[in-house]
């Protein structure tokens, strides 16, 4: 059931904001994949209000009453809000992200906090202070991350759908590893007052769902300006899913050729080639094309993004809230037993890096270097659409790998060699599913469009599952 | 790059972070591997290339300085580590 359909079920009053909210938390309550980390005991009384609203007539919209989950890095007011970490592990926001306010007011109902990497930072959701978080299809395989409880709970159905955030591929990669859909918007096209800041120039909220439609549905409500959020675009509000369109007669793709071939799975590589001539199947055209830079956005990526968290995180120091040791003698220990006792090691090894990069001596020769190479980047992408209307490759190198698996931090940091880019070029992609390996494993290839592109990635995309069926297959 | 214990100890301090003895080797040689990682970006050619921070181009976002409410102090302080109800406690700070 995805969102828009159980939206328009409300609407029609072929049920109730209550009983789908109800059902759903039964669902989360029986979750198996520990992907919430909160559930909101208020649920059924904003259901109820919905409801009421619905029936006057005063809630029209889409979402109008559908149940919607929250990665657990975006602030929701008196509910509360971990980041998956010790640190903030009894925090709770004084206030509510804009995405969240919105929509509320378009009267969705947050049902619960989602599981994620800490801090945001991980692609295994195995840094969770509150443990890792399975995949529906392989419940040995990690889900992705940093957005995992996302994508498991949309893939496992403890969700209808849910809002995740992206910095380096932290909702793509999950979705693809999951078998659902999600998207990452422009950088400004949602507002991030009320997210956690990971790294402030890459982060963007998204969403994660079941289809395109979906996806297009959220973004129309939680994106456009928003004062509170200097980041922001100079932009009204979207109508991506009015304007949604299965008709890409005449859409031009290009494959970056760099993201296929070596070193990728091969059945991961016939999926996404596959995908690719489906499109074409449909009326779009497509060819290979180079982008040799490309090949330092994992390496620019990391670099900048350490560097922005060090920056972000140290303002978690015990003192006006969130984890304060018991060991403070004096101020320089209540900082440093508090953040080291607070955060877990992926946390400190990036707060490290960031800082190392930033320090005096080694700033011009790794930030500034790799802020030069992320304008490379960008000018390459902007290259690539003058010719192209959305670019296209796999999500991920290969499938989900195996829980524990993965102990070398370096390997984990250099399979986001897919995503990594775009978050360097502030463009719009999503990951859609594409197919299945051998072993059953969700596969997923990514639509990357230009900036502000998003109709066009979603079109392309609700095009695809207008002619397929992989997004409508579900873990048993 | 080489990244030294002494290294590794300095930037830890910057950063208000322990780090064990014990592990003071295994951190550095973490790090070590990553920045060396990194230091494949000294092949890009970048030769008259300016850094771009915002990949849209906005700039010195202002507003009126208004005064507006803020937060309950009540609700804030709920969050605190320590309080008397007014501040936040911390330890003693200049002798």
């Amino acid at each position: 059931m995805t969102a828009v359909e159980l939206g328009r079920m409300i609407r029609e009053g072929e049920t109730t904001s209550v009983e789908a909210t109800e059902r759903l938390l039964k669902s989360i309550r029986s979750d198996e994949h520990n992907a919430y980390i909160s559930v909101c005991e208020n649920a059924l009384d904003c259901a109820e209000q919905t409801d009421k609203l619905i029936r006057s007539g005063q809630l029209k919209g889409p979402l109008a009453g559908v149940p919607v989950s929250v990665k657990d890095n975006i602030c929701t007011k008196g509910i509360r809000t971990t980041c998956a970490s010790r640190m903030l592990e009894n925090f709770t926001p004084v206030y509510s992200a804009t995405a969240v306010e919105r929509l509320e007011n378009a009267g969705a109902v947050i049902v619960g906090k989602l599981n994620m990497d800490e801090f945001a930072m991980g692609s295994t959701n195995e840094t969770s202070y509150f443990g890792p978080v399975t995949n529906p299809w392989d419940t040995k395989r990690v889900p992705g991350g940093s957005s995992g409880g996302s994508a498991a709970a949309v893939s496992a159905g403890s969700a209808v759908c849910a809002l995740g955030s992206d910095t380096g591929g932290s909702i793509r990669q999950p979705s693809a590893f999951c078998g659902v859909t999600g998207i990452k918007p422009t950088y400004g096209a949602v507002s991030r007052y009320g997210l956690v800041a990971f790294a402030s120039s890459l982060d963007q909220i998204g969403a994660i769902a079941h289809d395109a439609k979906d996806c297009a549905a959220i973004l129309d409500i939680i994106g456009g300006w928003d004062e509170r959020d200097p980041t922001t675009i100079k932009m009204g509000g979207t109508e991506y899913l009015t304007n949604l369109s299965a008709d890409i007669k005449g859409m031009k793709i290009g494959m970056l050729e760099e993201c296929f071939g070596a070193g990728l799975d091969p059945e991961v590589e016939q999926a996404a080639i596959a995908a690719a001539q489906t499109l074409k199947s449909l009326g779009a055209e497509i060819e290979y094309f180079n982008m040799p830079v490309i090949k330092y956005a994992t390496p620019a990526y990391y670099l900048i993004a350490c560097a922005e968290a060090s920056s972000n995180l140290s303002r978690f120091d015990g003192v006006k809230y969130g984890y304060r040791s018991d060991d403070t003698s004096d101020l320089h220990s209540l900082y440093s037993n508090s953040r080291s006792e607070g955060f877990g090691d992926e946390v400190k090894r990036r707060i490290l890096l960031g800082t190392f990069v930033l320090s005096a001596g080694y700033y011009d020769a790794y930030y500034r270097k790799a802020m030069r190479v992320r304008a490379l980047i960008k000018q390459a992408y902007d290259r690539a659409f003058e010719k192209y209307d959305i670019v296209l490759y796999p999500t991920t190198p290969g499938t989900a790998g195996i829980i524990g698996g993965s102990d070398d931090p370096l390997k984990v940091y250099q399979a986001d060699i897919n995503t990594s880019s775009v978050n360097l070029a502030g463009l719009p992609a999503l990951s859609m599913p594409c197919g299945f390996s051998a072993e059953g494993l969700p596969i997923g290839v990514q639509l990357i469009g230009r900036v502000l592109g998003e109709q066009s990635i979603l079109n392309a995309a609700h095009a695809y599952q207008c002619a397929t069926d992989f997004h409508k297959e579900a873990p048993v | 790059m080489k990244i030294s214990s002494e290294t590794t100890k300095h930037i830890a301090e910057l950063a208000r972070l322990r780090i064990p003895e014990e592990k003071l080797d295994e951190t550095s040689k973490d790090l070590e591997a990553i920045i060396t990682y990194f230091e494949v970006l000294n092949t890009a050619d970048t030769e008259g290339i300016e850094e771009l921070s915002h990949v849209v181009d906005i700039k010195n976002v202002l507003r009126e300085d208004e005064i507006r409410p803020s937060y309950d102090r009540e609700q804030i302080l709920q969050n605190a580590p320590k309080h008397d109800g007014e501040m936040f406690i911390v330890p003693k700070i200049i002798e």
